[in-house]
């Protein structure tokens, strides 16, 4: 073997903790305040400039997000349809090219390991997007199986954009096939030479698109689409992962390792979360091929629903932080709130929380008690829960096809 | 009774019979469905020479458990009990020592080698023999036990407390997790009787004495001895390959030979029968597998039936072999510096001493052969003169290490490692070179091919303690059933483990039985 000399020269990003993202030139130019994050090993606004106007930006004009960070895995292969149906609960086999759908997977034991968005790219080229790393858990499944996996998270760069005038924004920005563009729909288009793959996905509950594309395009991109802001046309906000959480609580989209313990993380007995505890019960297709975590799931179908993630609004406006719920007020301790926000368009608190179920069956009246600081005096109160079944907030136009033009 | 099941064993090695057996008793159609055109797997004698015969793995019969023995009527069936067989280990310089299964001797031991080999075994089997609740019985399951689990349990925990006593339970607790390389200086000086000992503890493993828990694995071995000695049946190991046949025939069970199975068919998560080679497709209420875990989970079902975790934990089950066999056809009988002709007929061990084995398996960890195999020599053409013509013998060797993945392949290496063995079998037996007429390796890629066992592993996988007892071949797997209803598993991949015993047979055949009897 050759001796090879060491390279003693400094890494050029040995001092940056947190990777800069394809977009980063542009994106600091809009984060004045600078309260940046770590996703995924990634810079992230937490915020922008101001978080209720990037709130609104989503729900009342256009957002725009960095969503490069975002685990991508591209999974391709004779087996691709064999290995993806025996990884997750939904049967994926009529999953048609150009179309997306929203998945879980579970461990053995039938407990959630995270969630993602399925994409069919192509006719047996799919890209399987997750919150968390899952590439050890994909190769792991695969074995046997005549497929290939690669993390392609870096090699990609994704915006997405959601808003009601998303449409008309993207439409003037040159890209093409919105009109036609169903909800969980893709399509290819094509903006000044280069490549651009349009979704109609997004994690807002509203009319959106992400942006896929070779990071070398991203920031043609981006200027494509704020151009329009420059130009006066449309108001056009980058937002933080701050403002993505209020409304994705208002959407009702749960989040993996915030509102449950990924079961890959889970160390104690009870702590992991089946599909029929987080109420994706809807995902859990019995009469598809095997998959991993089905036996499991069939013997707790079999057995009375011990807990229950729930869409949890909360009376009153003081913040339902970390708060203990009970059965009635002042009754047995059944549960918390796992995440809240303030929902400014719905006046109200809303909140995830995992609560117990005693023989199957919802506790009768839950009651939060808050505690909540005064002058940095501490308070204590108590505020009735009344459980959502549906998402908080919906709105037509987020199924509307073409969308409605600004 | 219950109703009567159809039921299809793939693989007819001794499990698979023993296993065909009971399920045929009790009033099942059972069929036997074997690879190989010739059953008992690895006790199956076969021709290697034109002329000589030899058990195929198997070369002395040293653990067959009492109980099958009486239940399958294996004595009527042709299997008489034959000559005891002792170790005798051999030194250059013709000191040999022979190693009973209480008593030892030679010239050159000390008295008080002699008595503490007497304390020594007397100890050892005493701890040997409090295994026997979890080794008759399906391994317990920790969580979710049922009623037989937790006698089990409550059985081996008396055992041990009791069985034992105090004294002994705490030594007990102390060897049971270390080596055999400490537990053995200890108490013993002869370097060359320790050698012989710690060979029994590393046997058809991936350990050298120094490994830790190589205490536990000679316990499970020394098990076999509480209840029947070593020994070379009446008329050869082929005895107990035909007995068990004829048990099974006996019992009604219908064996098939050169019925390769390509696969277990599942559906629905149920076995439901299985394709042949050929593409036969036979149906059965139940498939009960002889073949090893790896075998069983990634080739015969097809794996996407079963669960990622589960199917990545089967892909780890370390079954990679690390034992050689050699056949020698010989023109008569060899002949060893100061050995009789009448110990010949014995278990001859090549194992100087302790570090001579860790050594020899040092070679192993890094993908070599032992420069100085660890060799475990039997004659079996003296208990059975059918094996060769009239005058001739047949020579067979167990050799260790010679691993699995050989850094650079078995296919340029088998010459290389015959002419170590043989040389070293000179040092012992001078002109043994010329007394050969032919001879046979098989290497361990050699035994995955012929005997369909992954890795070449003799006990369808490690017997460490991280691979036994509730933890065999897998948690998930160990109690028999599988996670595929209708599928079990009866082989050495089962609880036990590995050795001529016909236990995790049995215990499959109850398991089965059992669950019968509730409806599965």
């Amino acid at each position: 073997m050759s001796k090879q000399a060491i390279d003693l020269t400094p890494q050029p990003n040995f001092r940056q903790v947190l990777q800069p993202t394809p977009f980063h030139q542009r994106m600091v130019e809009h984060c004045p305040i600078q309260n940046w994050m770590s996703w995924n090993g990634y810079q992230t606004p937490r915020v922008c400039d101001q978080l209720a106007s990037e709130y609104f930006a989503i729900r009342s004009t256009c957002s725009v997000m960095d969503l490069t960070p975002m685990e991508k895995y591209r999974i391709i292969g004779p087996d691709a349809v064999k290995f993806l149906n025996r990884l997750v609960t939904r049967d994926i086999s009529g999953l048609k090219p150009g179309r997306v759908t929203y998945v879980i997977w579970c461990n053995d034991e039938g407990k959630v390991l995270d969630d993602g968005t399925l994409f069919h790219l192509e006719q047996g080229d799919y890209r399987l997007c997750a919150q968390h790393h899952q590439l050890d858990w994909l190769l792991l499944s695969s074995l046997g199986m005549d497929v290939s996996i690669e993390e392609e998270t870096h090699n990609i760069a994704a915006l997405s954009v959601q808003g009601p005038t998303s449409f008309s924004v993207l439409s003037a920005a040159g890209l093409q096939g919105l009109d036609t563009l169903k909800p969980f729909g893709i399509c290819q288009s094509v903006l000044h030479g280069f490549d651009v793959t349009i979704s109609r996905t997004g994690f807002t509950g509203d009319l959106g698109y992400e942006l896929w594309v070779d990071p070398s395009n991203g920031l043609a991109l981006w200027d494509a689409i704020f151009m329009l802001k420059d130009n006066g046309l449309f108001d056009i906000r980058t937002i933080g992962l701050s403002a993505l959480e209020m409304v994705r609580i208002e959407a009702g989209f749960i989040m993996p390792g915030d509102d449950f313990n990924t079961a890959e993380s889970t160390i104690r007995a009870d702590h992991d979360r089946s599909p029929y505890e987080l109420g994706l019960g809807w995902l859990v297709d019995f009469d598809k091929p095997y998959f991993t975590g089905k036996r499991a799931l069939i013997h707790e179908y079999s057995q009375p629903i011990a807990r229950r993630l729930v869409k949890l609004q909360v009376e009153g406006n003081k913040p339902p932080a970390d708060s203990f719920l009970y059965d009635g007020k002042g009754g047995r301790r059944i549960g918390t709130i796992k995440s809240h926000s303030w929902s400014p368009i719905l006046k109200t608190n809303v909140c995830m929380a995992d609560i117990e179920y005693r023989n199957g069956l919802p506790p009768g009246e839950i009651w939060a008690e808050i505690y909540y600081q005064k002058e940095l005096e501490w308070r204590a109160t108590w505020a009735k829960c009344s459980v959502s079944e549906k998402p908080f907030w919906v709105h037509p136009r987020r199924l509307a096809t073409p969308p409605q033009a600004f | 009774m219950t109703k009567s099941f159809k039921v299809i064993i793939v693989g007819g090695g001794h499990n698979g019979l023993v296993c065909a057996t009971y399920l045929a008793a009790a009033g099942h159609q059972v069929q036997v469905l074997e690879a190989r055109d010739s059953l008992g797997g690895g006790a199956a004698t076969s021709e290697f020479a034109k002329g000589y015969r030899v058990s195929g793995l198997a070369h002395i019969l040293h653990s067959l458990s009492p109980k099958v023995r009486k239940d399958l009527k294996l004595d009527t069936a042709g299997l008489e009990p034959g000559t005891a067989v002792e170790t005798i280990a051999l030194d250059t310089a013709g000191q040999h020592i022979r190693i009973g299964s209480t008593e030892v001797s030679g010239d050159g031991l000390s008295a008080e080698d002699i008595n503490a080999y007497r304390q020594f075994k007397a100890d050892f089997t005493h701890y040997a023999g409090a295994l026997q609740p979890l080794i008759m019985n399906k391994p317990p399951r920790l969580k979710g036990m049922d009623s037989k689990d937790k006698t089990t349990l409550a059985k081996l925990g008396w055992q041990l407390r009791f069985g034992l006593g105090k004294k002994s339970m705490r030594e007990f607790l102390r060897v049971g997790g270390i080596n055999i390389y400490d537990v053995l200086d200890e108490v013993i000086d002869s370097p060359q009787l320790k050698g012989a000992i710690a060979v029994d503890a590393v046997l058809g493993q991936h350990m050298g004495p120094r490994t830790p828990n190589s205490v536990l694995t000679y316990l499970h071995r020394l098990w076999g001895e509480t209840h029947s000695q070593a020994s070379l049946p009446a008329g050869g190991m082929g005895q107990v390959a035909s007995a068990l046949e004829r048990a099974a025939t006996d019992a009604g069970v219908s064996l098939r030979t050169s019925a390769a199975v390509a696969r277990i068919t599942v559906s629905d998560g149920l076995a439901k029968g299985v394709e042949l080679r050929s593409g036969e497709c036979l149906e059965a209420d139940i498939v009960v597998s002889n073949a090893d875990a790896k075998t069983t989970f990634l080739d015969l079902v097809d794996s996407a039936e079963l669960d990622a975790m589960f199917v990545h934990r089967v892909n780890s089950i370390r079954s990679l072999g690390n034992v050689a066999k050699l056949h020698f056809a010989l023109n008569g009988l060899p002949k060893i510096n100061g050995l009789l002709q009448e110990g010949l007929g014995h278990r001859l061990l090549i194992a100087p001493n302790m570090r001579y084995v860790e050594h020899a398996f040092n070679h192993a960890k890094y993908g070599e052969f032992s420069e100085n195999p660890v060799l475990e020599i039997t004659i079996p053409s003296i208990a059975d003169p059918s094996l060769a013509p009239a005058g001739h013998h047949v020579m067979s060797v167990s050799a260790t290490f010679a691993p699995y993945g050989l850094k650079q392949g078995w296919d340029k290496q088998r010459e290389a490692f015959t002419q170590r063995v043989i040389h070293c079998i000179e040092q012992y037996a001078p002109g043994f070179v010329e007394q050969i007429v032919a001879q046979e390796l098989l290497t361990p890629v050699d035994i995955e091919a012929q005997y369909h066992v992954t890795g070449g592993h003799w006990h369808h996988g490690e017997m460490a303690i991280d691979q036994l007892f509730m933890m065999r071949p897998i948690h998930g797997a160990a109690q028999y059933d599988t996670p595929i209803n209708g599928l079990f598993l009866c082989g050495a991949a089962a609880h036990p483990g590995g050795g001529l015993t016909g236990i995790p047979g049995h215990n499959a055949a109850q398991r089965i039985l059992a669950m019968a009897k509730e409806g599965f």
